[in-house]
């Protein structure tokens, strides 16, 4: 219908002129309100706009800043987790520092319960080979340190040094099977002499364990027993416990004593030197097995 | 040419209107004279020139009342506009058709500028029909006439001028 058909020019110029006159009339009227109503009408208009363009913006904003803001938790949990490594890292090395501080405490203690002259040394290595069983201590010569001493801790015997250099020595462990140092039973007061066994796996043997042999045959012995050092060998001083009896058999009239070491091995961190030994007892038990 | 005319016409209804509007018993006209010009315009040039002699027309005459300026304009846009693409789609040179273009168009004036009024919560009509059937007859009667005495003045012309040439 051409009459209405406002796509040709002289609609639109018609929609023009009728638009420009309701502004006009609006412009002049108001409101119950008092308000004129173009300024109403425009004003509820822009406000709706407003409204949208400041939700529009305030969701960008809002999504913007949660990104930051997950970039920056993100940046945070990166650093927390880097710290969470440290501390756990830091605690640690306080654990450690605070069981060496125990272990060094323990050994202040002994030192101050013994009479003799000691020097304490940490363990800073273990024998290369399974057979011989020694460990390395960071002192030396420099550090008064002469073959055949006698290493301790404060839960026992641990052996004797072997083999000294200028700044470390190779300690012979008490385990090792080569090694042996006089002892007697605690409560029977009865002699002997213990012996490493080595590894132990081909004689049946749990490993680490020693024999107790050179025992009376009419000795009291009974699982359980305390052994402590006799000094008679002349390396390590009296009654320094050596470990508890942990078997005893006696197959053809013969003794068969294994004795729990006192010391754990495997956790030994420091030691103490027994720069000055004791006095050499007047009888001599030991017979040169070392 | 056709503006000028336009404009004469406009000036002159706008004339007649506040001149004439005081004799009127009850000092209201039962006849819009410059509504009567702008369907005039509107039915001879077409709805363009229709609309803008509404839009110009009705705006002076607002102008000149003490109504919202606008209202007037926006009714004689749409009236203009619609006589003229009215009398572009049918043949409206008989009187008949006039007369009912002419009494359309104060119809739908008088609804467009007192249904604005009302709308707009400015002014009461209680009776609107009996004064705006009165103000349509009107405005119809001295279209018809003036629409008659536009047509005839060409001729009027040159018949005085053969009879100026004759003596």
């Amino acid at each position: 219908m051409a009459l209405l058909d406002i796509r040709q020019r002289t609609g639109w110029l018609f929609g023009a002129i009728v638009v420009s006159h309701i502004i006009l009339i609006s412009a002049q009227v108001t409101t119950k309100r008092g308000v004129p109503v173009l300024q109403e009408v425009t004003f509820g208009a822009f406000a709706e706009m407003q409204r949208g363009a400041t939700s529009a913006f305030g969701s960008a904003r809002e999504g913007w800043q949660n990104y930051f803001a997950l970039q920056e938790i993100r940046r945070e949990n990166d650093q927390l987790k880097q710290e969470v490594t440290k501390l756990r890292v830091s605690l640690e090395q306080e654990r450690s520092v605070a069981q060496q501080t125990r272990t060094l405490q323990q050994l202040l203690d002994l030192r101050s319960a013994t009479s003799f002259e000691t020097a304490a040394a940490m363990v800073i290595g273990s024998g290369a080979d399974p057979e011989f069983r020694t460990i390395t201590i960071d002192k030396g010569t420099q550090d008064g340190l002469r073959p055949d001493m006698a290493v301790m801790s404060p839960a026992g015997i641990v052996g004797r040094i072997l083999m000294p250099t200028a700044r470390a020595a190779k300690v012979q462990l008490i385990i090792d099977r080569d090694a042996a140092a006089g002892v007697l039973i605690e409560r029977s007061r009865v002699n002997g002499v213990v012996e490493g066994l080595g590894s132990g796996e081909e004689l049946g043997f749990k490993a680490g364990m020693i024999s107790l042999n050179y025992v009376p045959s009419s000795a009291d012995v009974k699982p359980g027993d305390r052994v402590v050092t006799s000094g008679i060998d002349g390396i390590y001083p009296k009654g320094v416990p050596v470990g508890e009896i942990q078997s005893v058999e006696r197959p053809g009239g013969e003794w068969r004593i294994r004795v729990k070491p006192a010391v754990d091995f495997a956790a030994l961190e420091a030691v103490l030197v027994v720069l000055k030994a004791p006095d050499p007892p007047s009888e001599t038990a030991d017979d040169g097995k070392r | 040419m056709k503006a000028l005319a336009v404009f004469i016409a406009i000036a002159l209804a706008l004339g007649l209107q506040t001149t004439l509007a005081r004799f009127v018993v009850g000092g209201s006209a039962a006849v819009d004279l410059v509504l009567v010009a702008v369907v005039a315009v509107a039915l001879t040039i077409g709805p363009v020139g229709g609309m803008l002699a509404g839009s110009a027309a009705g705006l002076i005459q607002d102008a000149l009342s003490s109504g919202v300026i606008g209202i007037g304009g926006l009714a004689k846009t749409i009236v203009g506009f619609l006589a003229g693409a009215f009398g572009q789609q049918f043949i409206v040179t008989a009187a008949l058709p006039r007369l009912v273009i002419f009494v359309a168009a104060t119809v739908l004036h008088g609804a467009v500028f007192m249904g604005l009024y009302y709308v707009l919560d400015l002014r009461a009509f209680p009776s609107p029909w009996k004064p705006l059937a009165a103000q349509a007859l009107g405005n119809a009667l001295v279209g018809i006439v003036a629409f008659g005495i536009i047509e005839s003045l060409p001729g009027i012309v040159e018949r005085r001028r053969s009879r100026r040439g004759r003596r």
